[in-house]
């Protein structure tokens, strides 16, 4: 094992950049170092100026995902070692606007998140006295796997579909209002159905299935999407043939 | 922050898809591969169309439609279609368990069990236009 790796960091200064450059650092190669230890090794002991989202180092926050040698990846769970004698090429996550060095904008995530209502949405609330939403083992089995999303877009970056069409709602989004749908104690769908019919939700993923594999939490957004595609078209189906009941 | 302000940000870099992104992953290039099979999937209906009707319309038209089909470039497409159609199958099969969720007795089913009866019911209705076309 080399003891120093090289990465090649890409750069962005507004106020003095029109496009990203490439700038090479060393960095010491530890076993236990992931790309984010590498980057804050820069950031303290070589070139203060790099900017950089991280926050939690163990893959919670979902605040440090970028593209590491052209794939997106958590740089908190992505190990040095693992790109033997580099160079390791660090660059933002693809498809978002970059405001500085690795920091894009995530507003329009964030935005779009806000539309698929991703909380319990109850018509009506019990008194508190009759205790709590009960739920059995199966119905928490139901949407626990969406419910691991962390909200680091890599799923967004690794879509060729968002990044042609930015108005497409996205992988996270689906993934999270399926989270909610699938919830026992949520009342919600159809207030949802209303965002996700729409052209640029659902039906704007034509399934390339990538989403699903860069999840670092194996979340299967393209799973949640299609699964959604199947119940609106059945949903459709029994609107048009069973037009006094079936739903 | 307005949505104008956000919209047209003048110092964010935005930077655009290449019109190659499809080259760009290999997952990429199969998903594009799988698109563009469905081309391949509709002239196979529109062959089939074709064969019923020249049935239907007498041992002429049939033998007719026998001879036009032997040609080269038909043959040469229709090697193609095969291979696409093929392609479009297992890529559809392989896809169905992250859309479909069965269960059995409460529990949920594994996502290969469901591509294999997909499979399997693939090799059954293949068994029996076989057994139709060359057995009759």
């Amino acid at each position: 094992m080399a003891d120093r790796i090289a990465l090649q960091v890409a750069r962005y200064r507004p106020e003095q950049d029109s496009e990203v450059t490439f700038q090479d650092y060393e960095v010491p190669c530890q076993k236990e170092w992931v790309v984010l230890d590498g980057l804050n090794y820069i950031k303290d002991h070589v070139d203060g100026t790099l900017s950089y989202r991280w926050s939690c180092r163990m893959g919670i926050c979902g605040s440090c995902g970028m593209t590491v040698n052209g794939e997106p990846k958590l740089t908190c769970a992505t190990f040095l070692t693992d790109y033997g004698a580099g160079p390791v090429r660090i660059e933002p996550l693809r498809n978002f606007p970059i405001i500085r060095d690795l920091v894009v904008e995530i507003g329009d995530f964030l935005r779009k998140l806000t539309r698929v209502k991703p909380w319990i949405v109850r018509q009506e609330e019990k008194p508190l006295a009759d205790g709590e939403y009960l739920q059995t083992p199966q119905e928490l089995d139901e949407y626990k796997q969406f419910s691991m999303c962390i909200n680091c877009m890599l799923c967004y970056a690794a879509c060729p579909i968002y990044g042609l069409d930015p108005k497409f709602i996205g992988p996270a989004a689906i993934a999270l209002a399926q989270r909610y749908n699938l919830d026992s104690r949520d009342e919600g769908a159809r207030e949802r159905r209303a965002v996700l019919s729409e052209h640029e939700g659902i039906w704007g993923c034509t399934f390339v299935g990538e989403c699903t594999k860069v999840c670092p939490k194996n979340v299967d957004p393209a799973g949640a999407i299609q699964r959604y595609k199947l119940s609106a078209a059945i949903e459709t189906l029994q609107s048009f043939f069973l037009p006094w009941g079936g739903r | 922050m307005s949505e104008l302000y956000t919209e047209y940000h003048p110092r964010w870099l935005r930077t655009r898809v290449s019109t190659y992104w499809w080259l760009q992953r290999r997952s990429y290039l199969t998903f594009i591969a799988r698109e563009l099979s469905s081309v391949f999937v509709a002239w196979f209906v529109v062959y089939l169309l074709r064969l019923i009707r020249a049935v239907a319309q007498g041992p002429l038209a049939y033998q007719q439609f026998l001879e036009s089909s032997a040609q080269p470039a038909v043959l040469l497409l229709n090697l193609l279609t095969l291979f696409f159609v093929v392609f479009h199958a297992t890529t559809w099969f392989n896809l169905a368990p992250q859309a479909i969720v069965a269960r059995f007795r409460g529990q949920r089913l594994h996502g290969s069990l469901i591509a294999a009866s997909n499979y399997a019911a693939w090799v059954v209705t293949s068994a029996i236009v076989a057994w139709l076309v060359l057995g009759a």
